[in-house]
């Protein structure tokens, strides 16, 4: 390791420190923790683990048991801005795999994962809770209902800075 | 000298009357999950700015769902003379526009508004009123009882339309065991799917002299087509908090948590701030509203896992593992959490219970049929005319909801087909419309209300592709635990695949159902146990497809052409 990756490293495990201690509910747990981690940072580098099993007295093969569990994280840095399209059974109904198909065309990938410029990275979701609404995407967790192919395509292209 | 909860009464009763008795004009805009997913917070924010701006005297406020999503966003008026006038499908650009003429001039927009109620019904052209829609009139609102009227992070809102009374009153005039047998008496069963008697299963864990004791509310709703979990909490958080306390105290029990699955951002805020509000005004905490009953509260959050929401398995993700599911017994009110006493409930189940408390178990069970008392909370979804969350009474039938309250099919001819209570449980054909909502009749169906979930679809659904929907998801979301619902599904969804692409083998059907035997007498859960559900349910009112489609006779499913789907590649390790 090289002594800029071991700088950055130490100061990404000690924002990770400040994210563990600040956790304001009464219990916390190695889940709690990780929770806490991916909604700062929006991802669980190694540091995170590490960390994590130090703060909870927990060992890194009992951390990185929970992680890899719950579909919600991930172990890479993220793009900018992250896109999440329904394909739960009541989104498919009215269309969600015509949304996907365009989202991966303008995308320009053809499963989960970050654009090839870093800046939108796609999730499937298998429900986002606004079925009233479907087919629906949401940017960042907020949701926007009613999409067509077309507009969650422009959606996804405008999220990567390209002018629809 | 007043109590501590007539204190709080009057403050709410002050607050109440500043909204609606004032000089003030009330501009509600419907907020929640469904109305951020169609625009409301922009809705929202354009009316606070044509207010300031065109200098009216009028209070604007996010509020809870009305639950009418096929309206949203949405906005109402309420004006000093009492009259509300409710706008439906409001665009932002119209908020300007609505402000001026409405508010300014007191002319009502009657063409763009679809109701009113109160106030002397001039004014309002020919709108129909709120309560006359049949939407509106055929439902039964207990548990969403204050949807629509009250913002949810206001406690005032909540105790000014009769909230925390049943706490109050349980607390100073009735023994926790009266509230055991209130909650029986009343037939109050489980929405959580299993229906079990929610105050049987109380007094399993009411006895335990154990000094530290939970109650769990289960708010996992990972079910795709379900939101009224999520809706009560995002849109009435103080009902469900008031039921839980109730529930410990009636359990006297020391903790509860509220668990919900991160990323569900409205009703985790709401239920954070519900609890916060709940301990300052002195609702949670020591000594709740100067009694000797104690009881702490908070919210637990799960990653994305559906099993999550089996019992066992959510008490796992609350002490922060894997959330899968544990042998039974030990059951959960012998040694649930920590190895401690404990009891589990759907958020339904305990926002009906402070109702049942304040009107007693004669009028809960004076709704609804011989077996299930109370309501269903129906949530529709898919090719519905009027998609949205009604609470109705038990008993109505699926053809009056889908018809009468959902307003039939919205594209294409007719409705072929719905998927009920979530997706372990089973797809129904026209022949099942005519079925009572009710917990038994539905089970007899070979479906469940579970959820409360009802995807619609019309006919050109093809039935082999939903279900392939349904198998993938319950593939993507089995935790692995045990072998036969990870491999079973996984098998299963291989040969639904190649149904769809017009690929079967004539031994195909057989091997379904080989697998889903496997899989019900192999698996430690439901989400095994139940994983074939859907696909026997769909054998028995759509056989004749089923079969068409393993002899390669009709065409491929999915939505490409070819027969093909997209789906996650992630797998759980």
């Amino acid at each position: 390791m090289t002594t800029a990756e071991t700088e950055q490293s130490s100061k990404l495990r000690e924002q990770i420190r400040q994210v563990l201690n600040a956790q304001a509910q009464p219990t916390i747990t190695v889940l709690s923790s990780l929770i806490a981690v991916q909604d700062s940072i929006h991802y669980l580098p190694d540091e995170a683990i590490k960390e994590t099993a130090t703060f909870c007295g927990s060992t890194i093969n009992e951390v990185w048991s929970v992680a890899s569990f719950y579909t919600n994280f991930r172990f890479t840095e993220p793009g900018d801005k992250t896109l999440d399209v329904c394909w739960g059974p009541s989104c498919h109904l009215v269309g969600a795999q015509q949304v996907l198909d365009s989202v991966h065309a303008a995308l320009e990938i053809k499963e989960e994962g970050e654009s090839p410029d870093g800046k939108v990275t796609l999730k499937y979701n298998t429900c986002l809770g606004a079925c009233a609404q479907g087919p629906v995407i949401a940017i960042n967790h907020h949701l926007i209902g009613k999409q067509t192919p077309e507009s969650a395509a422009k959606i996804a292209r405008e999220l990567r800075g390209q002018s629809s | 000298m007043s109590t501590p909860f007539e204190d709080l009464q009057a403050r709410a009763a002050k607050r109440w009357s500043e909204l609606t008795e004032g000089e003030s004009a009330w501009i509600r805009v419907g907020g929640g999950t469904s109305g951020q997913a169609a625009g409301a917070d922009a809705v929202f924010e354009a009316f606070k700015s044509s207010v300031e701006s065109t200098g009216v005297n009028a209070n604007v406020s996010m509020v809870s769902a009305m639950g009418l999503m096929y309206l949203e966003p949405q906005v109402d008026i309420l004006m000093p003379n009492g009259a509300r006038v409710y706008y439906g499908n409001v665009n932002a650009d119209e908020a300007k526009e609505i402000v001026e003429q409405h508010l300014k001039e007191g002319k009502p927009l009657t063409d763009r508004a679809y109701a009113y109620s109160g106030g002397d019904g001039s004014g309002v052209g020919n709108l129909p009123e709120l309560d006359s829609m049949p939407m509106v009139a055929l439902q039964k609102r207990i548990a969403t009882r204050n949807f629509g009227d009250t913002d949810p992070h206001d406690l005032l809102q909540y105790v000014a339309n009769g909230g925390y009374t049943a706490l109050n009153r349980a607390l100073t005039e009735m023994t926790p065991e009266e509230i055991v047998d209130e909650v029986k008496a009343a037939g109050l069963r489980g929405r959580g799917g299993a229906a079990f008697p929610a105050g049987v299963k109380w007094s399993f864990l009411a006895p335990s002299k154990a000094p530290v004791k939970y109650v769990l509310c289960n708010c996992e709703e990972g079910d795709p087509g379900a939101f009224n979990d999520k809706g009560i909490i995002e849109n009435d958080p103080h009902t469900l908090v008031e039921g839980l306390i109730i529930n410990g105290y009636a359990t006297r029990s020391t903790h509860g948590y509220v668990f919900i699955r991160t990323g569900h951002e409205l009703p985790i805020e709401s239920a954070r701030k519900a609890i916060a509000a709940a301990y300052e005004a002195g609702l949670l905490g020591k000594n709740i509203l100067g009694t000797d009953f104690s009881f702490d509260m908070e919210v637990s959050l799960t990653g994305d896992s559906y099993v999550a929401g089996e019992e066992t398995a959510l008490m796992e993700a609350i002490e922060g593992k894997r959330s899968t599911p544990r042998f039974k017994p030990p059951f959960p009110a012998a040694a649930g959490l920590w190895q401690k006493p404990t009891n589990i409930n759907n958020v339904k189940t305990l926002s009906y219970v402070p109702e049942i408390v304040r009107n007693g178990s004669d009028w809960f069970k004076s709704i609804g049929t011989e077996t299930t008392s109370g309501t269903a909370i129906v949530c529709l979804s898919g090719h519905i005319t009027y998609p949205g969350m009604y609470e109705v009474p038990m008993g109505m039938t699926i053809r009056e909801v889908l018809e009468k309250v959902g307003g039939g099919v919205s594209v294409g001819e007719r409705i072929k087909v719905l998927q009920a209570g979530g997706p372990l449980n089973g797809l129904l054909g026209e022949d099942a419309f005519d079925t009572m909502i009710d917990f038994d009749a539905m089970s007899a169906a070979g479906a469940s209300i579970g959820s409360g979930g009802i995807i619609v679809g019309n006919e050109t659904v093809n039935v082999v592709d939903l279900l392939r929907s349904l198998v993938a998801f319950n593939q993507f979301e089995s935790c692995g635990k045990c072998f036969p619902c990870r491999l079973g599904n996984t098998h299963m969804l291989e040969i639904l695949d190649r149904m769809c692409q017009n690929k079967a083998k004539s031994a195909d059907l057989a091997l379904l159902e080989r697998v889903g035997t496997s899989m019900k007498a192999g698996s430690l859960c439901g989400h095994g146990q139940l994983g074939f559900n859907p696909i026997a349910s769909a054998l028995k009112y759509f056989g004749d497809e089923i079969k068409s489609c393993l002899a390669g006779e009709i065409a491929p499913g999915g939505v490409f052409g070819d027969g093909t789907m997209i789906l996650p590649t992630r797998t759980r390790p």
